[in-house]
């Protein structure tokens, strides 16, 4: 636990530094020590995954009301680890990715206090330190989407549909939590010890609270109109971490509260979990293939994959509420490898799409084109994020989908009929998701990065600083090592599954560098796949080097015309048109298109605008009623304020009157 | 799984065995369909070899690369064929018992086959032309709403062995030779045919001889390569057809498969094999005769008709257990 205090409190220098020094050392040091102290936190709970303890720590001094509790077990060790992973490669890639407001005192300390939330939310213990964590995150997270506002004047839009839908999600769990606190103390360990005296009505009350405000944070649809626009209006590195962390808090959350302090619940729970799972896969997967935006297109994928997750989370938890432990903790661990993996590519991905607007000035897949021969690093390590959440085998998507579907999968033998239909929605909607993934992300890859320049900002990139290419590189780690070697990580993540899973009754998951389940029958060994993969691919190319024919550069083919130019390629939004079209009765996009007749003829046409644009329609037919009727509403309440101070003193008077009758 | 009685040498000797049977087999089976098709056509047609014919002279041929591309058309018909090989290297073809079987499971091989058309995808854009583009597009579209067919039959044959391992339920179909016939089985088939069909690019989704704008799907995406690339994607394109037509043979009808460790009964095998898959492809080919190609947009309804099938292969499974 020292160690994990020890790295908090070199976030806290850091931030101190970020304070005091000059613009010129402060982002090298801040980042510096940042980064020091998530080693630290990534190391004290390495230990804790490894030794399988946990370990706390208690001081009154530091917050009001019982002061601050720390705990780390696996299950929040997990997250802490993933998030100080994250946070090193986002700090290094800070370093060269700061500039103009993002070197400013504010900015930095924000952020180092936004990871500092970040590690303490899965170590508290207390419903306090856990609602101040949680609270200290959304704050930071929200000031940091608006450091930028006074060029991005969307950021404003988009702080304050996240700050409004943050405050309401946490105002939610804070209720939820009060509930549970009811009959016992505020630490988590009282809430544990009595959740068996608390009426079912008063859990399932606590569990709907809690899990309206983590899946909101998780960005589960309905709840998730925030995210698309706050992901894309952030800077980069405070996008990877909202993406790849903060996101993830919402799951934690959810394992945290139903699993773990409410003991597992009943099996409707976890109906609720996974329709909310589905409807968030499919939604995000099918908004991430007509994005043209790229940061957008990878925000909408962050719904999709956490869709998953929570699919993965709820057929566990149907399967323990139905008395299948074994099986129930397979899926979570599916579920949380998951999240770990989605973790380090979402992250590359977004950190990525920072280096692309920071060399070419634009993030839409439109106006890219080409940056594959113009910023080769980039481009490759942005491959291996895309790669991974394809789900190409020997990458670390591959390995969390296998386990998650073999859970699923093995999950389906003799059980009673309600779980088997959960189960049933969440293997179609994994396989419904899957192909539109790998659209996306072609498109996102082949549009943005191959091909001719579709803008002079594209034509005349330049690789971004080493700081930033590092920190991308640092992501693609984890990408490359959960695939190729998910033995190694997977007993951790079993023994965090344990923790969350209410009944313990570890399922054999024999691991050595790849992946063998115990009494029953699957097995990957991907490092030996790979191995294979290579020689077949260099005996081929052993075979062509004989054939003595080295490829001759020419002009592409101009199919009888003239040369081929960049306005004549497909776009991002041509490219999805197709699923466009097949899946318009879901996406229901809006297509303008105008056609000016020539003069001489009806059939000769002149100019030809068309204009296609796909609208998040939960937004509008959700929220939009509601926010209007709010505006109306203080509308028809302005006309109380006149401003006359005697109107007002009035109102006071009438007020004090009723007051007085209502206590009389 | 670990199959403590088989030898090393064996599985070495049989996956070889397996990827030669396809890399040559494959050519042939198209080079069949082909001459199916012609004679119900009332014409003699090429001989049957003719793809070989094609395959040989191709790799003869000198490469030429479109100035715009990139790294990624030059790997990428390495990466198809590498990635197909490996599938048809580790899939119970002739023997239950080839390399690495324990790690032959279902999804690896649906992934190393999405490996292959997204790396086709991705290489089409590589130009930046419009065919490839256009190809692409479409061919990703396609596999995109073929990928859950696809997923869930694989689901519903997984869920009836209670395993995804192949080489497992393959040997478990020829112990318990009634699965072949349950509804379950049934469906899948049907299912699986629709998916296999769209993913090799036949007709009534793709048609393979058209080099039509208005039609062509993954021929679109080839107009770029020139000599051995363009031989090395259209072996793997036909690599993929025997290998799909094979494992859709195995899974159904898998009497002949190789169960023990003698090399005469895989040499047997690899005459079962080629049998049973050159019916299908002569079943296959008859029906094409047969049918038009369905407009781009019309493909979307035959695969979820795929879809429905595979789901309710699945439901037959949990029902009828």
């Amino acid at each position: 636990m020292t160690l994990f205090l020890a790295g908090l409190g070199c976030c806290v220098l850091g931030l101190v530094a970020a304070m005091i020094l000059s613009i010129e050392r402060r982002v090298v040091v801040a980042s510096f020590a940042g980064s020091l102290g998530c080693l630290l936190t990534f190391v004290a709970a390495t230990h804790v995954l490894i030794s399988g303890r946990a370990v706390s720590f208690h001081s009154s001094l530091v917050l009001p009301l019982n002061g601050v509790s720390l705990t780390l077990d696996p299950l929040g060790a997990l997250f802490v680890a993933m998030t100080s992973f994250v946070g090193i490669a986002t700090l290094v890639y800070y370093v060269g990715y700061a500039k103009g407001e993002l070197r400013s005192r504010t900015s930095l300390s924000l952020l180092l206090l936004f990871l500092m939330s970040l590690l303490s939310v899965p170590a508290a213990s207390s419903v306090v330190t856990l609602m101040f964590a949680w609270e200290l995150m959304a704050l930071s997270s929200m000031l940091l989407i608006m450091v930028e506002q006074r060029r991005h004047v969307e950021a404003r839009t988009a702080a304050q549909w996240y700050g409004a839908m943050t405050q309401l999600g946490a105002a939610s769990i804070l209720l939820g939590l009060l509930l549970l606190s009811l009959k016992s103390g505020q630490t988590f360990a009282d809430i544990r010890a009595h959740f068996a005296l608390m009426s079912p009505t008063l859990r399932s009350f606590a569990f709907v609270l809690t899990l309206i405000g983590f899946a909101s944070k998780a960005g589960a649809v309905p709840f998730h109109v925030w995210l698309p626009k706050a992901h894309p209006e952030a800077p980069s590195p405070v996008s990877a971490l909202m993406s790849s962390a903060m996101v993830a808090m919402g799951v934690y959350g959810i394992v945290r509260v139903s699993n773990d302090l409410l003991g597992g619940g009943t099996l409707w729970w976890w109906v609720v979990v996974v329709a909310l799972g589905v409807v968030s896969a499919l939604f995000g997967a099918l908004h991430a293939v007509t994005s043209v935006d790229l940061k957008r297109l990878l925000a909408y994928s962050t719904i999709d994959i956490l869709g998953l997750v929570l699919i993965g989370v709820g057929c566990s938890g149907a399967l323990a509420a139905t008395g299948h432990p074994g099986d129930a903790h397979l899926a979570l661990i599916g579920a949380l490898l998951l999240v770990v993996s989605h973790a380090s590519f979402k992250g590359c991905l977004f950190l990525g799409a920072g280096a692309i607007e920071r060399a070419t000035g634009s993030r839409s897949l439109d106006q890219l084109g080409g940056l594959i021969r113009r910023i080769p690093m980039t481009s490759a390590l942005f491959a291996v994020g895309a790669l991974s959440i394809v789900a190409v085998p020997a990458f670390s998507g591959f390995t969390s989908e296998w386990l998650l579907l073999q859970g699923l999968l093995h999950g389906f033998v003799d059980r009673s009929s309600p779980t088997l239909i959960v189960l049933l929605v969440g293997v179609v909607a994994l396989a419904l998701t899957g192909g539109l993934t790998a659209v996306a992300f072609v498109k996102a890859f082949g549009i943005g990065f191959l091909g001719q320049a579709r803008s002079s900002g594209a034509a005349s990139a330049h690789e971004v600083p080493r700081t930033m290419q590092l920190g991308m590189g640092i992501l693609c780690i984890p990408c490359v090592a959960l695939g190729v070697a998910p033995g190694l990580v997977i007993p951790l993540v079993s023994r965090a599954a344990q923790r969350g899973s209410a009944s313990v009754v570890p399922r054999s998951l024999e691991s050595g560098i790849g992946l063998t389940l115990g009494h029953v029958r699957g097995a990957i060994e991907p490092m030996l796949l790979l191995a294979g993969f290579l020689v077949f691919v260099a005996l081929i190319s052993g075979v062509k080097s004989l054939l003595r024919r080295p490829a001759r550069k020419v002009e592409a083919w101009r199919g009888g015309g003239g040369p081929p130019t960049a306005r004549m390629q497909y776009t991002a939004t041509s490219y999805a048109e197709p699923l466009q079209r097949v899946f318009a009765d879901v996406l229901r996009p809006e297509i303008d298109v105008e056609v000016t007749h020539a003069v001489e003829s009806h059939y000769n046409e002149q100019s030809l605008s068309y204009e296609s644009r796909v609208d998040d329609a939960v937004e509008r037919l959700a929220y939009q009623p509601v926010i209007r009727a709010f505006a109306r509403v203080g509308l028809v309440a302005r006309r109380l304020q006149n401003g006359s101070v005697h109107r007002y003193l009035a109102f006071g008077f009438i007020a004090l009157l009723i007051v007085l009758v209502v206590l009389a | 799984m670990t199959h403590v009685g088989t030898p090393l040498a064996y599985a070495i000797i049989a996956s070889i065995l397996q990827v030669a049977l396809i890399a040559l087999g494959g050519p042939l089976l198209m080079g069949l369909m082909a001459k199916v098709r012609a004679r119900a056509e009332g014409r003699v047609g090429a001989p049957i070899h003719q793809p070989l014919r094609d395959l040989r002279k191709l790799m003869g041929k000198e490469r030429l690369r479109a100035q715009h591309s990139s790294a990624v058309l030059a790997v990428a018909p390495l990466v198809v064929f590498g990635s197909t090989a490996l599938a048809v290297a580790i899939s119970p073809l002739v023997t239950t018992h080839p390399l690495l079987s324990a790690s032959a499971d279902l999804f690896v091989i649906v992934y190393l086959l999405l490996t292959g058309s997204v790396t086709m995808a991705l290489a089409g854009l590589d130009t930046g032309t419009v065919f490839g583009g256009m190809g692409s597009s479409r061919a990703i579209t396609v596999g995109a709403l073929a990928e859950p067919a696809l997923l869930v039959a694989v689901i519903a044959l997984s869920i009836q062995a209670r395993t995804s391992n192949l080489p497992a339920i393959v040997a478990d179909t020829i112990t318990h030779p009634v699965w072949t016939s349950t509804p379950t089985r049934i469906l899948a088939l049907v299912a699986l045919v629709i998916v296999v069909i769209a993913e090799t690019g036949r007709l009534p989704v793709d048609n393979p001889n058209t080099h039509l704008e208005l039609t062509m799907i993954h021929e679109a995406m080839t107009l770029e390569y020139a000599g051995s690339d363009l031989g090395l994607v259209t072996l793997g394109a036909a690599m993929r057809l025997g290998l799909l037509f094979a494992l859709l043979m195995n899974l159904f009808v898998p009497w002949g498969v190789a169960t023990g460790n003698s090399i005469p009964w895989l040499l047997a095998a690899v005459v079962f094999l080629a049998l049973k898959t050159s019916l299908l492809a002569a079943a296959v080919s008859l029906i094409e005769v047969h049918s038009a190609k369905l407009r781009l947009f019309r493909v979307p309804e035959l695969l979820a008709g795929g879809f429905v099938l595979a789901v309710l292969a699945v439901i037959t499974q949990l029902a009828t257990r």
